[in-house]
């Protein structure tokens, strides 16, 4: 098989086998897979299959909401990924993203025209900083991207609670004071045409980013050096890369990704900034999402609306009697299957060996 | 005449290719048997056929006369075969004896019985002259060492046919006569070698038959003894090769490169390389040689700037370098051709087109305002490709992961000398290559010496060193301890000096300047 075909038909065995295990969890607990599959395509589209329900543009909506952040944080991860570097630290990122986000948008009075900016550069520049710290020690010191993302995760949260808490004040000790309207991507005419979702313009900095990811890394002569870096650091340094500064400079973007995340979340699912209990688990998704999509923008954009859609459709299984968790097990074993895809590799070569023999003998 | 291992009529097809086409390979007991070819000439696939890694397309196998289906490489080791591979599979933190008995540790109750087959792996060792410790560390232990804890592991598992794969890539002269007689020792002792190699001086050296094969096409099978190393690169080849390097004298011009009491830490801390000076000049080749491991590795890289140097100049023309960023040392004229191509001649991941612009991505015409330009890179690639015959699959899209050993170091090479360098750092440029590739990259090399420019050679190659330089300074710990003049010196001189023995004051141009 070539490496062309493999990344495509690979995720999509993949993903084929996920909801495969999937209904095989569901019909084991006793329920119709049939039913996650009704949930599933309603959360995608809100038609009902089982109850005749047309099209809803309401449902559309949500799910492009969940679909946002994790493709952001898909592409943070990939990113630093094509530089060979480990990044957990996405959902860091999107926390200080938010809460610079928030920062902008509660102490700046400006028309929407600069403010909206403001407060979506103000998020990019947080998360980048913030990526930039992990790059930084990586390339200083050669301590470990992984834990050192981890355990700016963690600061990022409280850091972001305490300044909530207590620069910001919180009325009822969960969330800011509502954002002027200028801050806000939300739009009225996005929510009027589906149904009133919490749509909002925040896809086009979604956009823009999934463009700018790929014409970085593959048109430009940066893109060029980070993934020199990312294949083989040695060779790179051999040919007079600057290595350390092209780790910083990865981190720092994917930084900046995630830390766009934050605001679109901040500025256009929600209009105040927000306390966070725990990790709310965008970063992880963001894992799955480059992992599936194979590292590419397109195919993370795809990632991020499948799993997106997963995640709309979680409720709406609940209510069909079937755990909401079997959605994560979905999620978690596309994932699986994923990492396995030598071994599906393996045996679809095996498969067309035995289809063709005779093409294979007529080559020689 | 009794043979122990006969494949018959072998054939072996993968997509695209036929590996094996009709091969028959018979192997007399107690001899060593040498399978001889270019790379991608079906040897290593013919013998992974035999060691069960592979099954035959058609064809059949026998062992002792008997005939039998090798499924997988378990039954291989049953039937008494054994394989020595080029990339040794050892565990870095275990012992000696770890290693030996994994995957089949003799245990007293529950407890591994580790003492027994201590003395048991002594015991082999001793028979065979290994002269290996059972209880060393494999970390701790040199590349000749391991290669010896291999044989140890095919041995007590009582193999009868011992298969090695390139055993002498790895080794220098030295480590190459021990083995060589270590194989003898092991067939007195009733075990047959089939012995894969492009060294025709080694199977000239230990070999009883040589069998040649061609492109997946066997070519002959002949009596070494009978066979002069002509013939049988012909046979592999399949033209005439010239073994001696075509060359006019030198016409050595101004001093290029100059290097001043350098002094260079080794990756252990201490110094590598110690207050060593050498120049170079215009239109030479100046030859390094030296045992593995003597401060080669050192001095290239703080030449080239891959390591900081502790104290000293290098001056490239008259600018000192010692202290440069390795991207302008590169613009200052300064080539290299690395020891290890994988690690940092070559991204395998990225395709053979972007390899060739891997100095001069960012610079026009390659890209514009950091945009690349991907038309000027295929041209480019294909210019080179034209040029210096580099082949594989997909032209310049091929993943330089997917070409052969020989055509990635010709990339490599095609993108240096296309550079043009003033001086060139070529390091080991033909190791593990065949005879045809050798052949075109000493040429070549050649033939940047006659353009002017400075060359310095560093191999472990004796051979190459003696055809390929003008000069050649021997180092030993760290140290030159004689510069000599090819034409006049003799591999016995050097020898002496590689091992400390001898040391020579500077013969032809004076290369100290203080």
């Amino acid at each position: 098989m070539t490496t062309r075909k493999e990344k495509i038909v690979l995720p999509l065995i993949a993903v084929l086998l996920g909801f495969v295990l999937g209904s095989l969890i569901v019909a084991f607990t006793g329920r119709s897979p049939l039913a996650m599959y009704a949930a599933i395509v309603k959360g995608f589209s809100g038609i009902d299959i089982l109850n005749g329900q047309p099209l809803n543009s309401r449902y559309i909506g949500e799910f492009i909401i969940q679909a946002m952040p994790i493709i952001l944080t898909g592409l943070s991860f990939a990113f630093a990924s094509r530089t060979g570097l480990f990044s957990i630290g996405a959902e860091g990122q999107l926390m200080i993203g938010s809460l610079s986000a928030t920062t902008v948008a509660l102490l700046v009075r400006a028309p929407t025209v600069i403010h909206l900016p403001l407060v979506l550069l103000a998020a990019i520049l947080g998360g980048a900083l913030w990526g930039a710290i992990p790059g930084f020690l990586k390339a200083r010191y050669n301590v470990h991207e992984v834990v050192v993302t981890i355990m700016m995760n963690y600061i990022a949260l409280h850091f972001n609670n305490f300044v909530i808490l207590h620069i910001f004040g919180s009325v009822d000790r969960v969330k800011t004071a509502p954002f002027p309207t200028t801050a806000l991507l939300k739009s009225p005419f996005l929510e009027s045409i589906t149904r009133n979702s919490r749509l909002n313009w925040g896809f086009i900095p979604v956009i823009l980013a999934l463009l700018i990811f790929a014409f970085i890394i593959n048109k430009t002569t940066f893109g060029y050096s980070l993934r020199a870096v990312g294949y083989n650091k040695e060779a790179a340094r051999y040919a007079g890369m600057k290595v350390n500064r092209n780790i910083i400079a990865s981190m720092a973007i994917a930084g900046a990704f995630a830390g766009l995340a934050g605001a679109v979340i901040t500025v256009g699912t929600f209009n105040f900034g927000r306390v966070i209990q725990s990790a709310e688990g965008y970063g992880f998704d963001g894992i799955a999402v480059a992992l599936v999509g194979g590292n590419e923008a397109f195919g993370i954009l795809l990632a991020g609306m499948l799993f997106g859609g997963l995640k709309a459709a979680q409720p709406l299984m609940q209510s069909q009697g079937i755990p909401r968790e079997i959605a994560g097990i979905i999620q978690a074993s596309i994932v699986l299957f994923v990492a396995m895809k030598f071994g599906i590799k393996m045996v679809l070569d095996k498969f067309e060996r035995k289809q063709a023999p005779t093409t294979e003998g007529d080559r020689v | 005449m009794s043979y122990i291992v006969e494949m018959l009529h072998i054939t072996k097809d993968f997509p695209g290719i036929r590996a094996n086409d009709d091969i028959t390979l018979q192997i007399e007991e107690k001899s060593i048997h040498a399978l001889l070819g270019e790379n991608g000439a079906g040897k290593s696939t013919l013998m992974s056929i035999l060691f069960g890694l592979y099954q035959p397309d058609s064809g059949s196998i026998r062992v002792r006369g008997k005939e039998v289906k090798i499924s997988d490489p378990n039954v291989a080791t049953s039937l008494g075969i054994g394989m020595v591979h080029q990339h040794f599979k050892l565990v870095h933190n275990f012992t000696v004896t770890e290693n030996i008995i994994l995957g089949m540790e003799p245990h007293k109750g529950p407890v591994i019985d580790i003492r027994s087959a201590e003395k048991k792996v002594e015991e082999i060792s001793k028979l065979y002259g290994l002269a290996v410790d059972p209880r060393a560390k494999i970390e701790d232990i040199s590349v000749s060492m391991q290669q010896r804890v291999e044989i140890l592991k095919m041995l007590f598992r009582d193999a009868e046919i011992l298969i090695f794969d390139e055993p002498t890539a790895v080794l220098t002269p030295q480590e190459i006569h021990e083995l060589m007689q270590i194989m003898r020792r092991l067939v007195e002792e009733g075990k047959t070698i089939l012995l894969i190699t492009h060294k025709l001086k080694e199977i000239k050296e230990v070999a009883d038959v040589c069998t040649v094969l061609r492109r997946g096409k066997l070519v002959g099978t002949v009596s070494v003894a009978d066979t002069d190393e002509e013939r049988m690169a012909e046979m592999m080849v399949g033209r005439q090769v010239s073994f001696h390097v075509e060359k006019g004298p030198a016409k050595p011009g101004e001093e290029l490169l100059r290097i001043e009491n350098l002094n260079v830490k080794n990756v252990k801390g201490l110094l590598g390389v110690k207050n060593l000076s050498l120049s170079v000049r215009a239109g030479e080749v100046l030859g390094l040689c030296g045992i593995d491991g003597n401060g080669q590795t050192e001095l290239v890289q703080a030449i080239t700037g891959l390591t900081k140097i502790e104290s000293g100049k290098i001056f490239l023309r008259n600018i000192n370098i010692a202290n440069l960023p390795i991207k302008e040392r590169t613009d200052l004229g300064l080539g290299h051709i690395p020891e290890d191509r994988q690690k940092h001649g070559l991204v395998l991941d990225f395709t053979l087109g972007e390899n060739f612009v891997i100095h001069n991505y960012y610079e026009k015409p390659f890209a514009n305002y950091g945009i690349l330009n991907k038309k000027a890179i295929l041209e480019n690639a294909e210019r080179l490709i034209r040029e210096f015959d580099v082949r594989s699959g997909q032209g310049a899209m091929t993943p330089a992961r997917a070409m052969s050993g020989g055509n990635q170091q010709k990339a490599i090479v095609a993108r240096e000398i296309d550079r043009s360098p003033d001086v060139f750092i070529v390091v080991q440029p033909t190791r593990g290559l065949d005879v045809g590739a050798i052949e075109y990259i000493h040429k070549r090399i050649i033939a940047e010496r006659d353009r002017g420019k400075a060359i310095l050679l560093v191999s472990l190659e004796l051979d190459e060193i003696m055809d390929v330089s003008d000069r050649i300074a021997v180092i030993y710990n760290g140290e030159i301890v004689g510069i000599v003049d090819a034409a006049a010196t003799t591999e016995n001189e050097l020898g002496l000096m590689m091992s400390g023995a001898l040391r020579k004051t500077h013969a032809a141009p004076q290369a100290v300047h203080v």
